[in-house]
């Protein structure tokens, strides 16, 4: 494992600095280093995905933990949560080590799985919780994400239980039978088009319960990519009366809208659904004033012929690792909502905070595992099949202008990016 | 004209040009000998993945009429029905040298996929898309509309100022929305008339008057009221109680054709449920123009048909 020396790096709080990293940590100095020019760089906490899907085991043709974790970094990711909805599912404790086991041996980013909540993700009993927490993988974090937990009581069950583990459930929130079928928006243009509308009120409704059953049984809840500026208004209202809730927003959710589906193309179907431009403007609002508490991927692989095909025919779901952090810049840095110090809050520090993940609290800090990553805001590229390294290529984003450019990534003191490029053979030492 | 996708991409231009060249279709018809050879050599697919009887017949005698080699590929019991991909049949339509795909397809937008795919080169039609538009039917309608109320003088004709009402299940009818967006680009005045249920979100951004109404519908004396076909299954689905009443409150019955005007037309682009949403009284009267449409329709289909086809201008 090389050591670092990192010059003229520019902190997230403004300040410019070397810094020098050996043997996995911040060091005040360190001899025999790989010398890197920051200069003109963003230096940024290692970013942390709370809501990621590496597909393995069970849907390897779409990713796998190795693709998903080169994705990761090459996105400035050194840290990355996996959605529960693998095949087996991820409801056990063998499934979730493994899982975890598999990101520990590829070494590209911190790798931490995340629970169902219920047995097979079907809705009705609740999984092993306790085992899964209790397991090697330590889990903290349980979503039946891709499914919604509807049923009331299971909900409230799932919230009170995993105060005993002190764990968190991050509802993907969905009322069913509102959406059946649904493939888009549901608004003038989801009615022009004939594609059957996903209405912001099936979102909207489960929030608002779910924040009042937080409240009633003292339990924390996260709220998976918040989409409509109606569920930002529950929110804000949520934590106003103190209720411990924290939501996501996902980079495409903060820049694209409803419109690109006009062509049908089912690069554009994701769930939850793109939405309105004034949901657009709210979120990246609630950004700004914190009542959305961090940006998250939902990155979502699936292959060519998932997307090849009539939309209604389509899978939902954006692969978005890679792009996460030009998006962000694009929708709300640029635009002067956020600034670096805030980036690194809402794609570090508090995801890492709410997935109970030690090591990101503070950034830089000598003695703490060296996880950063180097950023060029001044870059600005195509986006093209080449900046993808997952297993997938299903990205909104091919063929339109992006800002920036992820440079250099470390993950535990271990390059994973240097000079723009992955890192194909890792020196862990 | 590379594709007809939809109404909504139609220029009044465009659509009256369509409308002028099937008056020259309906006359060659008249004929004794109904077959034009303009179409001659080329090859006509109609890829219906969707249950279709009439508008298949349709395209199918269009093409014939115009000496095009038709193939008809039916879906069910295909390897479309074993899991073939839409993007397979389309590449294994291309190897065979189809010039134009008829495409009927039960999800919203497979025609624009399939036009916009590079799958395929040929010119597109779309038969029916899902609950996305039928954009043939609405161009036999306003055809429909034109000859009755301009007989001979039709040509080059719009439908200014006329008045049509819609009447049923606006949410899922292709036909309506087609009808919408071409009859406001012809200048008539449309109104839809339904349930609230069974009127989609947004239609209030339409250009159209909504009501629920069928009785003050048709004591506003429209010059067309068209009845959209029901189907029961959505009673299942919660959008009305049952038959019974939505027949009550929304079905077209002699006692309502009574106090509809005499020159007003009462149209349905079928298959009817007899006795749900139209009575057997209105679909025979003379009103009822529900057997001249399905005679425009080929006459329609055979000049979009030459108009892709063909290569341009008549």
């Amino acid at each position: 494992m090389s050591a670092f020396h990192i010059k003229a790096a520019l902190l997230p709080d403004g300040t410019r600095t070397d810094l020098f990293v050996e043997n996995g940590v911040f060091v005040e100095s360190a001899s025999n280093a790989t010398v890197v020019d920051a200069d003109g760089l963003q230096a940024l906490p290692g970013l942390v995905d709370l809501h990621t899907h590496l597909r393995e085991p069970g849907f390897e043709q779409s990713e796998t933990v190795l693709t998903g974790s080169r994705a990761a970094a090459s996105g400035g990711f050194t840290a990355v949560f996996a959605m529960a909805n693998t095949s087996p599912v991820s409801d056990t404790a063998g499934v979730v080590e493994q899982v975890h086991s598999l990101g520990e041996t590829h070494g590209y980013v911190t790798v931490r799985p995340i629970g169902a909540v219920t047995v097979g993700l079907e809705g009705q009993r609740l999984s092993e919780i306790g085992a899964m927490a209790q397991s090697r993988a330590k889990v903290r974090v349980f979503s039946d994400d891709g499914k919604c937990v509807s049923d009331a009581l299971l909900m409230r069950r799932a919230l009170e239980y995993v105060k005993t583990f002190g764990g968190v459930i991050a509802q993907h929130s969905q009322e069913p039978r509102l959406t059946e079928g649904a493939q888009m928006n549901e608004g003038a243009l989801s009615a022009e088009l004939g594609l059957a509308g996903w209405p912001a009120v099936a979102e909207e409704a489960i929030i608002a319960r779910d924040v009042l059953l937080a409240q009633h049984v003292g339990a924390r809840l996260h709220v998976c990519h918040v989409s409509t500026a109606g569920s930002v208004d529950v929110i804000r209202w949520a934590k106003a009366r103190g209720i411990d809730v924290t939501a996501e927003v996902t980079p495409h959710h903060l820049l694209l809208t409803e419109q690109l589906a006009s062509g049908y193309d089912a690069r554009f179907k994701v769930n939850p659904p793109l939405r309105r431009d004034e949901d657009v403007l709210a979120l990246r609002e609630a950004l700004a004033d914190g009542t959305i508490d961090i940006v998250a991927t939902d990155h979502a692989p699936h292959p060519l012929e998932a997307k090849e095909c009539a939309w209604d025919e389509a899978a939902f779901g954006m692969v978005g690792l890679e792009s996460a952090l030009s998006v962000v810049q694009a929708s709300v840095v640029d635009a002067g909502l956020l600034n670096f110090a805030d980036v690194a809050r809402v794609l570090s520090i508090a995801p890492a905070r709410i997935g109970l993940l030690d090591g990101y609290s503070a950034p830089f800090e000598l003695g703490s595992a060296a996880n950063f990553t180097l950023y060029d805001p001044a870059a600005s590229t195509v986006f093209g099949v080449e900046h993808l390294h997952g297993k997938s290529v299903n990205s909104p984003y091919l063929g339109r202008e992006l800002p920036g450019r992820i440079v250099t990534t470390v993950h535990n003191g271990v390059a994973t990016v240097l000079d723009g490029a992955l890192v194909e053979e890792l020196d862990r030492g | 004209m590379k594709h007809l996708l939809s109404t909504r991409d139609l220029s009044r231009d465009e659509a009256i040009q369509i409308l002028d060249l099937a008056e020259d279709m309906a006359d060659a018809g008249t004929r004794e000998v109904k077959k034009l050879p303009a179409l001659r050599g080329r090859t006509v697919v109609n890829l219906f993945f969707e249950d279709s009887t009439r508008t298949k017949i349709s395209f199918e005698a269009a093409a014939k009429r115009l000496s095009a080699d038709v193939i008809n590929f039916t879906a069910k019991g295909s390897s479309v029905s074993k899991g073939e991909s839409l993007k397979d049949t389309a590449q294994t339509l291309a190897a065979i040298g189809a010039d134009g795909v008829v495409i009927r397809h039960g999800s919203s937008g497979a025609p624009r996929v399939l036009a916009s795919s590079g799958w395929i080169d040929a010119g597109v039609v779309n038969a029916g898309d899902g609950t996305h538009e039928h954009p043939t039917q609405a161009l036999l309608d306003a055809f429909t509309m034109r000859k009755r109320l301009h007989g001979d003088a039709s040509r080059g004709r719009a439908l200014d100022g006329v008045s049509v009402t819609i009447v049923g299940d606006i949410l899922h009818s292709r036909v309506a929305r087609s009808n919408v967006w071409l009859l406001e680009t012809l200048g008539a005045e449309v109104t839809l008339v339904a349930p609230a249920t069974l009127l989609p979100v947004g239609v209030e951004t339409w250009p159209v008057t909504v009501g629920y109404d069928l009785d003050a519908a048709v004591a506003a004396k429209p010059d067309v009221l068209m009845m959209l076909r029901i189907q029961s299954e959505r009673m299942n689905a919660a959008f009305f109680p049952n038959a019974r009443e939505y027949s009550r409150q929304w079905g077209f019955d002699d006692e309502r054709l009574a106090r509809l005007p005499e020159a007003s037309l009462v149209m349905h682009p079928g298959p009817m449920n007899r006795g749900l949403e139209i009575s057997s009284g209105a679909a025979d009267s003379a009103r009822s123009t529900i057997i001249e449409q399905v005679a425009n329709g080929v006459s329609i289909r055979m000049a979009v048909l030459y108009l892709l086809l063909a290569g341009g201008a008549a």
